[in-house]
């Protein structure tokens, strides 16, 4: 493996090369094996500075972050956008020269309108990492889904994945099937009819119901979460309606384990709702080694990226 | 250095470690990438005059000093060190230069936990040091100007055996 060239942002997953892609979860696996250590902080980002700017509420995606950049010696603040500037009326373009000059190294940002994080990167010398932009990327879940499928079963290439729910509004759903599908896996979707777009790749093939989803015998089903909190436009008529037709209700589970497939989700998990509460107990459930892998994967990619704001050498 | 020479320097470093360690089974680290091939002829040197030793390897890539000059992203390998607490631990690389990887592999040993002590040997000293590090075992000392180039080829890594050193004129 030769080294990898650096680069300033992450912003989605589409502009990276299969190697670079490769090159990052080959970073992650020396970096999750720190975890064993009694010392499980490494001094390689010392004195950087790490922001977290969250416009969008998170407490995983955000805290997975923070440890990630703490176990690599940066120090971590959080922009908290609620009670910043933000709600006096201050512009995004604004809050980035307030962090320009407070010589931010990275930016992890999340904001409910797609595109933001990548204005953002044109307008700093940090390095931009964007954790989530509306309905368009999710780069870092989908390296750390890739990882746990890679670790899972060894290789990516050839596996079927399931990825099963809101599939139109979900950034997991776009980012994730993009990157296994780049590393050689088979992917398809099932969802209500209403959440499945008409305008998806070619090669994300859709399901009209559970029996033919199983029946393609898939490795792993991914369950999006159901965003209660985005329920205000109704796409199906109430979570329970959902669970009975699209979640791994007690039926469906026992087939599910029976068949051996592994059940993916990246949290948090509406019980009774995308899966039955059984499934959490299950072990081939690799839910909370998602958690764990995100850690490694985000570290990795905190590595990999190279802020302009870092002198040159001489 | 040729095949030969490289076999009959680590043999002499091997004979002062037996030599010291008749009775504790110290640690021998290698340091990625050449440094785990030279502890591991060692070991086996080792093993052979009856010395028993534990077995670890080492990657400094996090603990460098000069990530933010780097275009690439160095690429990482698995540290694999046993428990080092009160354990005595000997560093082993190809090539001890500025003195900043052994500075780092230190770093790096201490957060596993606190040896009693730390010691090194390389294959070749070539001098120039920025740093106030020595080693315990040296195979080959190297007259060199700062910038000339001191190249180790292992069989295992290179496909040859040699050690050359490049002047620059």
């Amino acid at each position: 493996m030769t080294d990898q060239p650096r680069r300033k942002d992450l912003l989605d997953i589409q502009s990276l090369s299969v190697d670079e892609v490769n090159g990052i979860l080959d970073a992650a696996v020396p970096f999750k094996d720190l975890f064993k250590r009694s010392v499980k902080k490494v001094p390689t980002l010392k004195g950087k500075q790490v922001l977290t700017l969250f416009y969008e509420p998170s407490t995983r995606t955000k805290s997975s972050f923070e440890i990630a950049a703490k176990r690599l010696s940066a120090d971590v603040t959080n922009f908290s956008v609620s009670t910043s500037s933000v709600v006096k009326g201050e512009s995004v373009l604004d809050t980035i020269d307030t962090l320009q000059a407070m010589r931010t190294d990275y930016v992890i940002i999340r904001h409910q309108m797609s595109g933001v994080p990548e204005m953002i990167a044109r307008h700093t010398d940090a390095s931009v990492i964007n954790a989530g932009d509306g309905y368009h990327a999710h780069p870092t879940q989908a390296l750390l889904d890739a990882y746990t499928v890679r670790e899972t079963f060894g290789e990516i290439a050839g596996r079927r994945i399931l990825i099963v729910g809101d599939i139109k509004h979900s950034r997991v759903a776009r980012s994730t099937s993009r990157i296994l599908k780049m590393l050689g896996a088979d992917v398809r979707v099932f969802g209500p009819g209403t959440l499945v777009p008409d305008d998806r790749p070619e090669w994300l093939q859709a399901f009209a119901n559970w029996d033919a989803a199983f029946a393609w015998k898939p490795d792993a089903i991914y369950l999006l979460r159901v965003q209660r909190e985005r329920q205000d436009d109704q796409f199906f008529p109430s979570v329970q309606e959902y669970h009975k037709f699209f979640g791994i209700t007690a039926q469906r589970f026992a087939r599910v384990r029976d068949e051996g497939i592994y059940i993916m989700h990246p949290g948090p998990v509406n019980r009774g709702v995308e899966l039955v509460d059984a499934v959490m107990d299950y072990d081939r459930s690799l839910i909370n080694q998602q958690v764990e892998n995100g850690i490694a994967t985000r570290m990795a990619v905190l590595y990999w990226l190279k802020p302009q704001s870092t002198p040159l050498p001489g | 250095m040729t095949k030969e020479t490289i076999d009959t320097a680590l043999d002499r470093v091997a004979a002062s470690i037996a030599d010291r360690y008749q009775d504790s089974s110290p640690v021998v680290a290698g340091i990625h990438t050449r440094g785990v091939i030279v502890a591991d002829r060692l070991r086996a040197k080792l093993a052979a005059l009856g010395c028993g030793v534990r077995s670890g390897t080492l990657d400094i890539s996090l603990y460098r000093d000069d990530l933010d000059n780097l275009g690439t992203m160095p690429s990482l390998k698995n540290s694999d060190l046993p428990a080092v607490d009160g354990v005595d631990v000997i560093l082993v690389d190809d090539v001890l230069f500025t003195g900043r990887t052994i500075r780092a592999a230190i770093d790096g040993v201490t957060d596993y936990g606190r040896p009693r002590k730390i010691e090194l040997a390389v294959l070749v000293d070539r001098g120039n040091r920025e740093l106030p590090i020595q080693a315990d075992y040296v195979g080959e000392t190297f007259e060199t100007e700062r910038t000339d180039y001191v190249a180790v080829h292992l069989n295992e890594t290179d496909g040859e055996e040699g050690v050359f050193l490049l002047r620059k004129s």
